[in-house]
Order: structure tokens, then C-alpha cells, then sequence
């Protein structure tokens, strides 16, 4: 029965929610069956790659420039934690606000660079970054595409297709006819079970609209996914935890690395948890979800470490772990 | 928030709902013509910050902008709008349940976006 369970299994995607991130570990379960071989090779015929474990960090909403107590103390710690962990994650992705907007001349492109020089800390192969409203809602996102690119793109890692989706550039939550299209077009060439992590900074689910929790045309992008059976969305955006399974897709936010916003079950206001000076990393604590690579009969082995920052508990995370089903060529 | 239900709203620009009402005598005008509400958008407030409308209650809201564009929206009443400086934007809606609805801006529109909010109340 295990063994039957772990070939159905193909990659799992397991992750932990961090105060100051997520960290994610993509872990191909296959069996050496000459079966399990060729759902490989397919798949890397798909994505260039074949599926090998690995992990990956996300880190959000830095506001680096926020005239907040912590400064930029979280982001700070979560570059060291990050440089910290015995087996480093292949991948950072930011889902934005990276910085916190200001019309002061010349300082949001300051604050852009400070951001820069911090995550540049990031000792790992490679960062990617998506913005928030704050870093692109008053310029269309022309400051961020200066520093760092296309605020929409994809890519191929160890067998997964990640999408990066933009949905704040065009000031309202957003991602547009044209992005869509785009995204369409992406898509196209991909199986339905290929596993695909989608990354953006607002909700693309009706989270809580009336504070400004979601994105108008969120259900036109996720119609898009539909066909795709193996959809991960992280985001940012809420500064909070959240876990949400619709239909094929799971969506999780990361804790942000400046404040903590409410649960919006329990408040009617959005405002701020308010600053905690005996403890400051509240709700910014940090969890990792390890799994040491090794046979597949420890596949369902999840050993969660807490990683203190400057607290002695961390508060209130709560790891997943998501299981995305095989391809079915 | 309170209140989840159907409310019919209807946006037109101020040039199409002039040559309708151009049409109607003054008589019949007078008598149909709904309630106008203006509202008044600036960073980062909308005047007035709160309105009452009547259950059932057809009422045409006539929301400007003093300075950047701004945007209302309130999911339960159908109402997204974006508000462009320089032109009146026009709503209609007849909302159909009693509540408390919160209407944010949705257009980012700098520091203090995240506060600037108003409240529609609907009385039965």
C-alpha cells in the first residue's frame, strides 16, 4: 500500500510558511520503475528539465523604506536565515512590495537600491522578484522594470514551470487582457499535470474585497489554470498567513517582513497588529519544512524545523504540504 | 460589511444619460428622475464619507475626482468603478438588501490609499 501510495506520488511541493517567507521543497517521488523513468523524461522533454528535488523561499512584502519600528530588520534576518540553512533553497521569489512608495523625488529609487543591496545578501543561485503596489502603483511599474525586468515572465526549474503574473502595475488589482493572453499563449505547450507555481503579489481570489484582498479579474486567470491540475499560487500582499484550495489550485500567502495584518474572519478593520517592543519578530517568525532528500519510502517524512530570529517561539505558523497528483501521458 | 445579495447597478456617461432624459418631458422627468448623490474624491478621502439609500431605492450616484484618479468599489453592490479626474463618472443601482457597505478606493493612489474608504448604508 505505501509503496503503491508513493508512485502515485510524482512531486510534492511542501512548504512552510515563514514570518518571513515560505520555504518550499519540490520532491519528485518517483520510484525507479521504468515507468516512473519515462513520466520523467517526459516531463523534462516539457520543461527542459527532469524533476529533482529541490527548494525554494518566498519572501514578501519588505516595504523596505516603511518608517516602522523594525526598519528592515525582518528582511534583514530572513537574508541571514536564508544564507543559514544547512541545504540553501535553489530559488528566492519575492512577491512584492518590496519597497514602500513615497513621491519624494528621487527616494523610492533609493529605497528600490537599498532593497537591492540587502537582497543582494541572498547567497543563492538565483532571485526573482514580482512587484507590489507599493513599488509600481504610481509609476506603472517603470521604476521596478529599471532595476529589475519584466514585472511578468516564466520560467523552467527541475521539471516545475513557474509564472511570474503582475497584477498591480495597472494601479488597480488587475492583471489585464493582455497579461492574460500572454499567460494563455505560456500555457499552451504544457501537459495538465505538469506542475506549474504561479507567483504574483495580490490574491487572485476573492479573499476579502473589501480590503482590497483580491483581484478583479482574478477568476478569468485561474479559469486559465483550470485545465492544469497541478497549481500552486503564492502571493503576498495580506502580511499574514493564508491557505486556500480552489478546485485544482492551492494559494498561499507568506507573512510579510515588515507588519502583520489580522485575521479578516475575527476583525472588521484593517489595521495593522499593533507593534509588540518585547517582541518584535511577532508574527514574522520563521519555519522550515525539511525534507533530506533520500529514497522514496521517506517521502512521507516531514521533519519541521523552527528557526528562531529574534524570539524565543515563533507564532502561530502552521506548515502544508501539498501533494500534486502524476502526469498522465 | 453586512448583507450579501443582488443589487442592479448601472454606470453611463453623463453624454448618453442627457440625450435620454432629452427625450422625456419635464412633467415625467421630475417624476422619474432618481435621487443624485455627488461624491467627491481626493487623496485620500471620499466626501461624504457615508450615505444612507432606501431599500429598493433607484439613485444615481455622481462621483468626481479633485486629483488623481481614484476608483469605488464595493463588491456586494456591484459597483467598480474608476474615477478619472476631469469627468463626472455616473452609477445607477437600486440596491435590493438592508446593510452596511464598506467602499474603498481600488485605485492606488499613494501613501494613505489603504484608509480612504466611505460607507453606504441601506435602511429597509
Amino acid at each position: 500500500m505505501k509503496k503503491d501510495l508513493d508512485r502515485r506520488r510524482f512531486v510534492k511541493i511542501a512548504g512552510t510558511s515563514m514570518g518571513v517567507g515560505a520555504l518550499y521543497t519540490v520532491w519528485p517521488s518517483l520510484g525507479r520503475s521504468a515507468e516512473a523513468a519515462e513520466l520523467a523524461r517526459r516531463l523534462g522533454a516539457q520543461t527542459g528539465e527532469r524533476p529533482t528535488p529541490f527548494t525554494f523561499a518566498q519572501l514578501s512584502d519588505a516595504h523596505v523604506g516603511f518608517d516602522g519600528p523594525n526598519g528592515n530588520k525582518a528582511l534583514e534576518k530572513a537574508v541571514a536565515t536564508i544564507n543559514g540553512l544547512p541545504r540553501r533553497p535553489d530559488l528566492v521569489l519575492f512577491t512584492g512590495d518590496l519597497t514602500h512608495d513615497t513621491e519624494k523625488p528621487g527616494e523610492h529609487a533609493a529605497r528600490m537600491s537599498l532593497f537591492r543591496e540587502i537582497s543582494g545578501r541572498l547567497q543563492v543561485a538565483k532571485v526573482y522578484h514580482v512587484p507590489g503596489e507599493h513599488d509600481a502603483g504610481l509609476d506603472g511599474g517603470e521604476l521596478f522594470r529599471s532595476v529589475f525586468g519584466p514585472t511578468s515572465y516564466s520560467f523552467d526549474h527541475r521539471g516545475v514551470h513557474f509564472i511570474a503574473l503582475d497584477n498591480v502595475s495597472r494601479a488597480r488589482p488587475e492583471v489585464g487582457e493582455e497579461q492574460r493572453a500572454w499567460l494563455a499563449k505560456d500555457l499552451s505547450r504544457f501537459h495538465p499535470t505538469t506542475p506549474i507555481v504561479v507567483f504574483t503579489h495580490r490574491p487572485l481570489f476573492d479573499l476579502r474585497p473589501d480590503w482590497e484582498w483580491f483581484t478583479s479579474d482574478g477568476d478569468d486567470v485561474m479559469n486559465l489554470l483550470a485545465p492544469y491540475e497541478n497549481v500552486t499560487v503564492l502571493y503576498g500582499h495580506i502580511h499574514r498567513e493564508d491557505h486556500h484550495a480552489i478546485g485544482h489550485a492551492q494559494h498561499f500567502a507568506a507573512r510579510s517582513l515588515c507588519f502583520a495584518f489580522p485575521d479578516p474572519d475575527k476583525v472588521e478593520d484593517k489595521k495593522a497588529i499593533p507593534f509588540d517592543k518585547d517582541q518584535p519578530f511577532k508574527n514574522l517568525g520563521l519555519r522550515v519544512i525539511d525534507r533530506t532528500a533520500g529514497s522514496a519510502a521517506h517521502a512521507d517524512t516531514v521533519r519541521v524545523q523552527d528557526v528562531e530570529l529574534a524570539m524565543n517561539e515563533l507564532s502561530g505558523t502552521e506548515g502544508f504540504d501539498q501533494l500534486l497528483k502524476p502526469p498522465t501521458f | 460589511m453586512t448583507g450579501q445579495s443582488t443589487f442592479r447597478v448601472a454606470a453611463a456617461g453623463l453624454a448618453v444619460v442627457a440625450s435620454l432624459l432629452a427625450v422625456a418631458s419635464p412633467a415625467a422627468r421630475a417624476q422619474d428622475e432618481p435621487r443624485v448623490i455627488v461624491i467627491t474624491a481626493k487623496r485620500f478621502e471620499f466626501s461624504p464619507n457615508q450615505i444612507t439609500l432606501a431599500k429598493g431605492e433607484t439613485v444615481k450616484l455622481q462621483v468626481k475626482s479633485e486629483d488623481v484618479t481614484h476608483g469605488l468599489f464595493v463588491r456586494p453592490l456591484g459597483i467598480d468603478a474608476e474615477i478619472a479626474p476631469g469627468r463626472v463618472t455616473e452609477l445607477t443601482l437600486t440596491p435590493e438588501t438592508a446593510g452596511t457597505y464598506r467602499a474603498i478606493c481600488d485605485h492606488f493612489c499613494g501613501a494613505g490609499h489603504g484608509g480612504m474608504k466611505m460607507t453606504i448604508v441601506v435602511r429597509e
